[in-house]
């Protein structure tokens, strides 16, 4: 059994990518993720492993594709703004059917916004974010042990699906220390084969192109539909969430990450004074498990969708219930993070006023 | 009797689309002749620009990543990282790699990266029909400079091949012409001389091929040929640039 170890979020990503077979590392500093390059540059060089602090976070997304393309598991993260400049790559990424992991430690924004933590990214990422029809995996840690699990986790799917698989954290989540039990240090020859990869003919077979300029219509819709039925599975074997206090409540909250850990502290205040209060937390926000949420609405009709944005997640899950209960909404965009008992008047508040207490 | 000419290996037996008169179908062979006669086809891996090169991968017969515009270098950087013992090149034009990609060009050579880069420069974006290129000299017209480039008004050339070798991580910087047998000899030794720095692990080498584009210049392909000759070299003077020895310790 591995020991516990005290580490910041940042860092358990970091180490959890190294274990998980990770030896390309391609960044840019920006804050609140710089501890991610900091702690790899030191670390790939113990293992043997590639890291480049890249001239940009373009730069840095194309190193990403290349030693994708190449065969090797391969990670970049940043914050917000960063993420923006890699959209392009990722597009490339999409298309190619490369994988790659990618972790976005994202800071306030719109803009230059702030370092401070944020859930404003959540459309960027659960869309796709940039041109084209994709998706990518978009896994959403709650702690900092989850920052490790989900990590090593992403590069397995990553490699199945040949996709992206995206860590949405955030600057509190990605500073947090805790104590967190790392995995196991994955042997590199147990990594699974690769069949399209370019690494060289060497005398074995035909020359192969990695590419995703298709010319033709019908031969682009044909990909299209390809990455379509991929996005299917994974959308069918997947989707991942927590259930917290569900049983007998009458009002879900629904959070991610930070919030969904603010919505903890907030729901035991709640339920010290008799409100039946649950929460139903995504881990995966893509695919997002509405199937879950919409059978929730078979016995709850009130829920209330907390973020740290002005209002994001709050689509996914209106288009799950598809109308069958009504939905609330608190949120808190640019970087405001709301303790418990904040969030418990809001919880205490709109209860209240639904059921009649007092 | 004896064949003194053929299709080299690594070019597949595809006819191209390039227009008549352009250069690229020319330093696409030279590079495959070099390929084959150093034996190192079977290990290189290409990237593929955005372009009127785009389709390199449908004419050479090595592995290939189709890059992003101006991201060559990058892409080149991941795939030598993984693979040190491949012989990585990024094929480019001027647009890509002296204009959207000069970040990633001028950074693959501070770090010295082990790659070759295969430029093709024309002064002018050719796929896209003609706009103005960094590379666009003085007074020539483009559709995007149609009274010709003025400094005050479009501002000057980037002459990149030059500032790529000022850079110590630069192994080895040539410029070539492809306008005579005797300048396509020049040239073809530069491309070796470039992927035998890649496998001395010397650093960054870069070949400009200075090249026509008579559909874009409006010029017949022989006056395209005298114009590089007497005009366009003013600006971009053929020769080795830059030759450095590896930097000991």
């Amino acid at each position: 059994m591995a020991e516990k170890v005290l580490m910041r979020g940042n860092n358990a990503m970091a180490e959890a990518a190294v274990r998980a077979g990770c030896r390309y590392y391609f960044g840019y500093p920006i804050t609140p993720q710089n501890d991610v390059p900091e702690y790899l540059s030191g670390r790939m060089v113990e293992v043997g492993g590639t890291f480049i602090q890249a001239e940009s976070e373009i730069a840095s997304i194309y190193m990403v594709l290349g030693a994708s393309a190449a065969g090797g598991r391969v990670m970049t993260s940043s914050s917000s703004p960063g993420i923006s400049l890699k959209q392009e790559g990722m597009s490339f990424l999409a298309g190619h059917e490369l994988p790659a992991v990618i972790a976005n430690v994202v800071r306030g924004g719109p803009g230059l916004g702030n370092i401070a933590g944020s859930q404003s990214d959540y459309f960027q990422m659960t869309r796709g974010g940039g041109h084209g029809d994709y998706r990518m995996i978009v896994l959403a840690p709650g702690n900092v042990q989850e920052m490790a699990d989900l990590t090593y986790l992403a590069f397995d799917l990553a490699d199945k699906y040949r996709t992206q698989s995206i860590i949405l954290a955030d600057g509190m989540m990605g500073n947090t220390m805790e104590p967190v039990i790392l995995p196991e240090m994955r042997a590199l020859d147990s990594l699974p084969d690769k069949d399209y990869v370019v690494d060289g003919m060497r005398g074995k077979r035909k020359s192969r192109a990695r590419l995703s300029l298709i010319l033709e219509p019908k031969e682009l819709e044909d990909h299209n539909w390809k990455l379509q039925r991929k996005y299917k599975q994974i959308q069918e074997n997947e989707v991942r969430y927590e259930e917290y206090e569900l049983d007998d409540a009458e009002m879900v909250i629904v959070a991610f990450g930070t919030a969904a850990r603010v919505a903890k502290g907030a729901i035991r205040r709640a339920r010290a004074e008799g409100l039946k209060v649950g929460m139903l937390r995504p881990i995966t926000l893509w695919p997002f498990p509405s199937d879950v949420v919409r059978q929730l609405a078979d016995r709850v009709k009130e829920f209330l969708v907390f973020e740290l944005n002005a209002g994001q997640m709050i689509e996914d899950v209106k288009l799950s219930l598809e109308g069958s209960a009504n939905v609330n909404f608190y949120g808190r965009p640019g970087g405001s993070i709301p303790t418990p008992r904040d969030l418990a008047k809001v919880i205490i508040n709109r209860y209240s006023q639904k059921f009649r207490l007092i | 009797m004896k064949k003194v000419y053929t299709r080299p290996k690594y070019l597949k037996p595809v006819a191209n689309h390039y227009c008549p008169g352009c250069g690229h179908s020319i330093v696409h062979r030279l590079v495959a002749e070099v390929f084959e006669e150093m034996d190192i086809g079977e290990r290189a891996i290409g990237v593929a620009p955005a372009g009127c090169a785009v389709l390199a991968y449908n004419y050479f017969d090595v592995d290939f990543v189709e890059g992003a515009h101006g991201r060559g270098c990058a892409i080149a950087t991941g795939l030598k990282r993984r693979i040190p013992d491949a012989v990585v090149f990024s094929y480019q034009g001027d647009g890509d790699l002296a204009a959207i990609g000069t970040a990633e060009t001028i950074h693959a050579a501070a770090r010295g990266e082990n790659i070759t880069i295969v430029f093709v420069n024309n002064g002018i974006y050719g796929m896209t029909g003609g706009q103005m290129a960094p590379t666009t000299i003085l007074g020539m017209k483009a559709t995007t400079a149609p009274f010709g480039r003025d400094a005050k008004r479009e501002g000057y050339n980037l002459d990149i091949t030059h500032l790529v070798a000022e850079i110590e991580g630069t192994a080895y910087a040539a410029r070539g012409l492809i306008t005579s047998p005797k300048e396509i000899r020049k040239s073809k030794k530069m491309i070796a001389d470039a992927f035998q720095c890649q496998l001395d692990n010397r650093g960054l080498s870069i070949v400009e091929l200075v090249s026509p584009c008579p559909t874009n210049w409006g010029m017949q392909p022989l006056a395209s040929v005298k114009w590089i000759e007497e005009t366009f070299t003013k600006h971009y003077t053929p020769g080795v640039l830059v030759e450095r020895r590896p930097v000991s310790g």
